[in-house]
């Protein structure tokens, strides 16, 4: 198959979607309340975003995203990297890793909510929580997966002192095992903004618990929506990044 | 001539290990070339890495009369076996590498890789990714990085050993004209005996278990040497016989 080919079997595939989705409500084979007709959606976009709810939900949402991304990501990397450096540091934080590592970011929120109130800093812990460990096995891997003959080559060339090693060698070595990390922690994030935000931080999630109580489901679509396609965007955004960054892989 | 190194009976072992070369004594002098010649496990690579102060050695010293007086030179610099270029830096940055703890400004040290890349012959290859080059071309890569630091003395691992035949004998000639430009003295290891008779004016070879030096002896044909040469062949023939030799005497492979 060429690529023109898949382009339009991958848009017939969307438009079937919409179609049999667009029939349910249309044809009474269930409540529009169950499933709203996508054809209802840009209306109610429309009256989401003049009303300003939707312009305050995102803004709020990507605030919290853009925080808890940024302390989880460098907090999980950080600790990664130091970990596949250091067998100490390894063996001394490896059944902590192992004990905290399973418990899912939304079990925090007991805790997100007792130590830091119904406020932005509990949805950026959540959101700490949601990426932290997907970035430090990403980094932990990555970095012990450096050629050690690398760091040979730096000691024989004046570079052998622990700084020049991890700038020069260690960091870029390991940056496409990295990058890969935090591109998974950019869908994680979202999950964890939404899951976040459900307990009344003011955001998408919020309006969309909001709106599923008055039974408004077609605006909890439009939210769902909406994370899509910011999910899309941020993931392009990183990949035109990224691919800058790892020009010099093949 | 002056003495570049002083190796005084340098024993060499892994870890704990016992020896697996023992006794090694060689004083380099400026503008020489020395291949030290031997089948594996005898410590040739390691010999290199000791002398680089890379591996502490079990017993003996290195000894380097004059270390230079400034910071934009190293005494020695090692070409690896396989060109290990860092894939993520672009060809001259990858020349540049071992300039960059020097007390050089920017500028300095891009006029010395660009230096360093022209003498290989791959000055139009600067902005390349190493990917991009053919094995032949990060071995001359690899061999610009070590000297673009103008070390005293060039300490080559097997450098060629991976490379075809033509490109081999290619570059084995254009080290000996590296070694008439730059004037620096050469420490080659190799277990190819062409390779050594080509390139040396002072073959050591070494052999028995632990290894010790069991030849060591000058060649005096002039350059450009002729590898069908009759003298070249009784060279090569010689050296062959005195390391079949070992292989028998010592019980070594």
């Amino acid at each position: 198959m060429n690529g023109g080919k898949q382009g339009a079997l991958a848009a017939a595939g969307l438009a079937a979607f919409l179609l049999i989705w667009e029939a349910v409500p249309r044809f009474g084979l269930a409540s529009p309340f169950f499933v709203p007709p996508p054809s209802d959606l840009p209306l109610t976009f429309w009256r989401e975003l003049s009303g300003g709810y939707w312009g305050a939900a995102v803004g709020d949402s990507l605030g919290h995203y853009l925080m808890g991304l940024a302390i989880g990501t460098s907090l999980g990397v950080a600790l990664g990297v130091a970990t596949a450096l250091s067998r100490r540091l390894e063996c001394l934080l490896s059944w902590v890793v192992r004990l905290l590592r399973p418990v899912p970011g939304l079990a925090w929120v007991p805790f997100a909510i007792i130590w830091f109130g119904i406020s932005e800093r509990a949805a950026t812990f959540i959101i700490v929580i949601g990426v932290l460990w997907i970035n430090y096995y990403a980094a932990f891997a990555a970095a012990r997966a450096v050629d050690r003959d690398f760091l040979e080559l730096a000691d024989a060339f004046g570079q052998g002192g622990h700084w020049s090693k991890l700038v020069k060698i260690i960091l870029p070595g390991a940056s496409g095992g990295i990058l890969a990390g935090v591109r998974t922690g950019l869908g994680q994030a979202w999950m964890a903004v939404v899951a976040a935000e459900m307990f009344g931080i003011h955001g998408v999630g919020q309006r969309m618990m909001q709106a599923s109580s008055l039974l408004a489901t077609d605006v909890v679509l439009v939210y769902m929506v909406t994370i899509a396609a910011l999910f899309g965007l941020t993931d392009a955004l990183f990949v035109l990044i990224r691919d800058r960054v790892l020009a010099w892989q093949r | 001539m002056a003495t570049v190194v002083d190796i005084r009976n340098l024993t060499i072992a892994y870890g704990n290990g016992p020896p697996v070369l023992s006794g090694f004594s060689a004083t380099l002098p400026e503008h020489s070339f020395t291949c030290v010649v031997g089948s594996s496990g005898v410590g040739k690579s390691t010999l290199l890495r000791v002398i680089a102060e890379l591996v502490p050695p079990a017993g003996g010293e290195v000894v380097v009369p004059d270390r230079g007086h400034d910071d934009t030179s190293r005494p020695f610099a090692l070409v690896f076996q396989e060109p290990r270029l860092l894939p993520w830096r672009r060809v001259i940055d990858n020349v540049a590498f071992g300039l960059e703890g020097m007390a050089l400004s920017h500028q300095q040290r891009l006029s010395r890789a660009t230096d360093a890349l022209a003498l290989v012959g791959l000055a139009e290859h600067a902005g390349r990714w190493p990917h991009q080059l053919s094995g032949g071309q990060r071995q001359r890569v690899n061999l610009a990085r070590a000297l673009a630091v103008r070390p005293r003395l060039l300490l080559l691992d097997e450098p060629f050993s991976a490379l075809d035949a033509i490109t081999r004998h290619a570059l084995q000639g254009e080290l000996l004209r590296l070694a008439r430009e730059t004037g620096t003295s050469f420490l080659f290891v190799t277990h190819d005996l062409d390779e050594a008779v080509f390139l040396a004016d002072r073959v050591i070879v070494l052999g028995g278990r632990p290894a010790r030096v069991t030849r060591d002896f000058a060649v005096t044909m002039p350059h450009p040497r002729q590898r069908d040469d009759s003298g070249f062949v009784d060279h090569v023939r010689d050296l062959r016989v005195a390391l079949s030799e070992l292989l028998v005497d010592g019980g070594g492979i």
